[in-house]
């Protein structure tokens, strides 16, 4: 286990990169606490599997360094590294069984034979397939073949971290939560760094004490899965995550209020002069649909009811503008005005968060 | 994929079947006709029975050919197997113009007219002009593949391999290329050594193609007729005769259509024999991946 | 630029496929006067002369062109009529499915030798000895099955659904064979033609059995050459190279698919 520092980290698969165009993934500092849980979130795309890969240690990054503690291995190949890996589809070898799956890398590494059955059927017991001990790993269902490539991904001890690129998107809807908050429970046993990538922001917010959410390259915000919600760095983190996204309007910003769209809207901070391109930002969680003419008139285009809330969605002078109302929220014909819960507006100056 | 039950198929098969059958089957009553009868020219046959068979089970001759060929089989086998499989992990693995270039050089035998193989060989090995002989006799071997019988093999042998292990190397270098990254990389974060990335990983997924090598490199190897009728004309003497070039000796040569005819059944069905075993073994093989 | 061991095991390995054939040429480019005298690693002077014999001479340029044809006469009848076999192989079930394909690949496995005498016979009562088709019919003894193999593996790979989606559009069989599925396994009918054309190309003992004169296919010419009044090396081997080009070229063209049609594991 290992605290991992990126320091100055940046990689182009281009062999001379010029333009920020260039880079797969952009200049990155950061720490990752030893033993924490992380989830690396975003679009297909948008440079985690880079980041996942420079860490394993399959791909070298074109700038920068890569530090477990303090030692630099940067230029460390994968096995040298002492992590583990699991990958978006099973990878077990066929014609082994489960337990010589399982045992495979303690052995490549010519520990103790006692040690190493001991800790197979440890494993084999936490994930729960001990039954399956002495079958051969071909003919497996999918999802029992992901747990086999789980269980060879922990069973080291002494790994740095252990690396999940997509595991879960093979496995079927219902396995899935079994194998997440197996997962998760697995990691408060065993007290691994682990990462976890992914672009399903329900995977991530339920896995990680950290998410790490990457756009275009670029780390665009590293928090706990509640500030992602209240406090999205930049606009793409608040629509990216939620369900629906982040409100994001053009907005002038004078002091504490905010014109939108020719609307004076109440601020509960006082800013600093801005310029660039200003714009609002509020969840739809924090709206709410009244019939008080002094609020902000929207026209309600479409209530959609999926059981816990309703979602509402409004035009408001061009702008689409989401609404969460609770359940019994009674919605009526009059109901064509909105107020904002002025404690949780986001002010973004050029698609970044600022602060009061 | 599932597929349906149509009965009806059998009219798109029909092409083939009469196609075969007048191809196969036709040709294939003549030979059983022959082996069951006599001549004395003219024409005129009479039944002899299963007497040609007999003959040709107990001829010293069909057993020396039998053994040539197994032998010659057995060690083209032990040789262009692990050879091509060898290759085929050192191709190149990335798709460019080297990738291409190698492809391209290495299919270059198997498009060789096998008489012309056999030409390229002759030419090559000749001790007075062929690069391979004289290099030889120039540094003092004792080298002549037309009179010395270990020579003429040697000879073949070379030339066999130098052939047909493109073919496996082919072969397995499309098995390989089916696996996926993920597995190397688990294998190298396992700290899997080589030897074990080759046995576990490498080898399962390239069983299926090999299987299907090692059935073509034997069958054909079985059957082979026209390199060495070049090279060695089945000599010296008859010890590079395999069972094909004996056949065509005794079937066009001598004429002796009976024991010609009991001779190729029997090639044929050991032939067949062996092919069903390694047809039902892939077959096999098949249904375990799909599982 | 540094070279890996594995670039280095490539080099010997093609090195050691190409030597033979560089002598082949490095003779098709000498005189007899030449070769015969001394032993030398590239032609002393260069000389066209062997390959002038052979474009001048009809009963050497006639075994290109009589090849030539059997074996396009050859690779047309094998895909003609193994596209339909294999698209019943690849979406039917029905009686006898299973030995009919185990039968047609055991005539895969068959000798040549075991035919040569049977074939000589059969097509001579029939009229057809030394004639383009009687080689061409004949190696379809090997090229009709393969090729039913080959296009039933690259046939499984289309889903059923396109069949299905293009009956319920209205089209019929034959429409819809020709006009979707065809271009669909394009690839797989390019590397079937290419194995048809590959192993009627190389064979020799059927089509040197069924030709005497008029259908002599080039195989035939160069072994008949070197039994008659001692053996002309420079024309023989020049004769050599001229038959490795045409493989060479069709090589080149499908070299992106070959790995794929070898892939199926169906040669």
């Amino acid at each position: 286990m290992a605290k991992i520092t990126l320091s100055n980290l940046a990689h182009s698969y281009t062999t001379n990169p010029v333009s920020d165009q260039d880079f797969a993934l952009k200049t990155l500092n950061h720490e990752w606490d030893d033993g924490a849980a992380y989830a690396l979130l975003g679009p297909s795309g948008c440079g985690k599997s880079t980041l996942l890969n420079i860490i394993s240690g399959l791909l070298t990054p074109s700038q920068g360094r890569i530090l477990f503690d303090d030692q630099d291995v940067t230029n460390y190949d994968t096995a040298t590294r002492n992590i583990a890996q699991v990958f978006q589809f099973p990878v077990v070898y066929d014609t082994m069984t489960v337990a010589e799956n399982l045992s495979f890398p303690l052995k490549n590494r010519k520990l103790p034979a006692d040690y190493v059955n001991q800790r197979v059927r440890d494993i084999a017991e936490m994930i729960g397939i001990e039954s399956l001990l002495n079958h051969r790993a071909r003919g497996l269902t999918a999802d029992t073949q992901q747990k086999i490539s789980l269980g060879r991904g922990m069973v080291r001890e002494d790994v740095n971290a252990i690396l999940f690129d997509e595991p879960l998107t093979v496995i079927d809807p219902q396995m899935k939560w079994q194998l997440r908050s197996q997962l998760k429970a697995l990691h408060s046993q065993l007290g691994h760094t682990m990462i976890y990538v992914t672009h399903d922001q329900t995977e991530a917010l339920t896995f990680a004490d950290k998410v790490v959410v990457m756009s275009d390259g670029e780390v665009v915000q590293i928090g706990t899965p509640q500030e992602l919600f209240e406090k999205p760095a930049h606009t793409f983190v608040g629509y990216f995550i939620g369900s629906p996204g982040m409100n994001i309007l053009p907005a002038d910003i004078v002091g504490n209020t905010a014109m939108i769209c020719g609307q004076k809207v109440p601020l509960d901070a006082s800013y600093r002069a801005l310029n660039g391109e200003l714009a609002l930002g509020i969840r739809p969680e924090f709206i709410t649909l009244t019939n008080n003419p002094d609020d902000l008139p929207v026209t309600v285009l479409s209530i959609e009811d999926i059981g816990r809330h309703k979602i509402i969605r409004t035009d408001f002078f061009g702008n689409e503008l989401n609404i969460v109302s609770a359940q019994d929220h009674d919605i009526q014909e009059d109901m064509k005005f909105v107020t904002f819960d002025r404690r949780r507006i986001n002010i973004y100056e050029n698609d970044w968060l600022v602060t009061p | 994929m599932k597929k349906t039950v149509n009965q009806k198929a059998w009219f798109m098969v029909l092409p083939v079947l009469l196609l075969v059958a007048f191809s196969a089957v036709i040709p294939l009553m003549t030979v059983v006709n022959y082996s069951v009868q006599d001549t004395f020219g003219n024409n005129e046959f009479f039944w002899v029975g299963l007497e040609w068979f007999e003959e040709i089970i107990q001829s010293e001759r069909m057993h020396d050919a039998l053994i040539r060929q197994i032998l010659f089989s057995s060690i083209i086998l032990i040789i262009e197997i692990p050879l091509g499989i060898f290759i085929a992990l050192h191709m190149p693995k990335k798709n460019s113009l080297w990738t291409s270039l190698c492809l391209v050089l290495i299919a270059l035998p198997l498009l060789i007219p096998w008489n012309v193989v056999g030409t390229i060989w002759q030419i090559f090995s000749r001790i007075d002009i062929g690069l391979l002989g004289y290099s030889l006799d120039a540094i003092g071997v004792d080298y002549n593949y037309t009179q010395n019988a270990v020579d003429a093999w040697i000879t073949i042998i070379i030339m066999d391999v130098w052939h047909w292990t493109s073919l496996v190397v082919l072969l397995c270098y499309a098995g390989l290329q089916s696996i996926p990254d993920a597995y190397y990389q688990a294998a190298k974060i396992d700290q899997a050594s080589r030897w074990n990335t080759f046995r576990y990983i490498e080898l399962p997924k390239m069983k299926g193609v090999l299987l299907i090598a090692i059935l073509l490199r034997f069958m054909d190897s079985f059957m082979i007729y026209t390199e060495p009728f070049v090279v060695t004309g089945g000599g010296p003497g008859n010890a590079t005769t395999f069972l094909s070039i004996d056949l065509v000796k005794m079937a066009i040569g001598q004429f002796d259509l009976g024991p010609a005819a009991a001779f190729s059944l029997i090639y044929f069905l050991v032939i067949l024999l062996i092919s069903w075993v390694f047809y039902t073994a892939m077959i096999h093989t098949d249904e375990e991946n799909q599982s | 630029m540094r070279i890996s061991r594995s670039n280095w095991i490539m080099i010997l390995y093609i090195l050691f496929l190409m030597l033979p054939i560089y002598w082949l040429v490095n003779m098709s480019l000498k005189s007899n006067q030449e070769i015969l005298d001394g032993f030398s690693l590239w032609p002393q002077a260069i000389t066209f002369d062997n390959y002038m014999t052979i474009f001048t001479d009809s009963s050497w340029y006639m075994g290109y062109v009589n090849s030539i044809i059997y074996v396009v006469i050859n690779t047309i009848i094998s895909l003609t009529v193994a596209l339909p076999a294999a698209y019943a192989f690849s979406r039917y079930r029905f009686m006898g499915d299973k030995h009919l394909f185990f039968w047609l690949l055991s005539n895969r496995m068959a000798p040549p030798a075991v035919f040569a005498l049977p074939f000589f016979q059969l097509y001579s009562s029939v009229g057809l000895f030394d004639t383009h088709i009687a080689v061409a019919l004949a190696h379809t003894l090997f090229n009709v099955p393969l090729a039913v193999w080959i296009l039933e593996g690259f046939m499984r790979g289309v889903p059923k659904e396109i069949d299905e989606t293009a009956y319920i559009d209205g089209y019929g069989f034959f429409r819809f064979f020709g006009k979707i599925f065809v271009p669909l396994i394009a690839s797989g009918i390019g590397v079937t033609a290419f194995f048809c054309f590959m192993f009627s190309w190389v064979e020799l003992l059927l089509s040197r059995t069924l030709t005497a004169v008029d259908a002599k296919s080039i195989a035939a010419t160069m072994t008949r050459t070197v039994s008659a009044s001692g053996v002309d090396w420079g024309v023989l081997a020049a004769a050599g190279v001229l038959t490795i080009i045409p493989g060479a070229l069709v090589i080149y063209f499908v070299r992106n698919h070959i790995a794929k049609g070898f892939a199926l594991g169906r040669v």
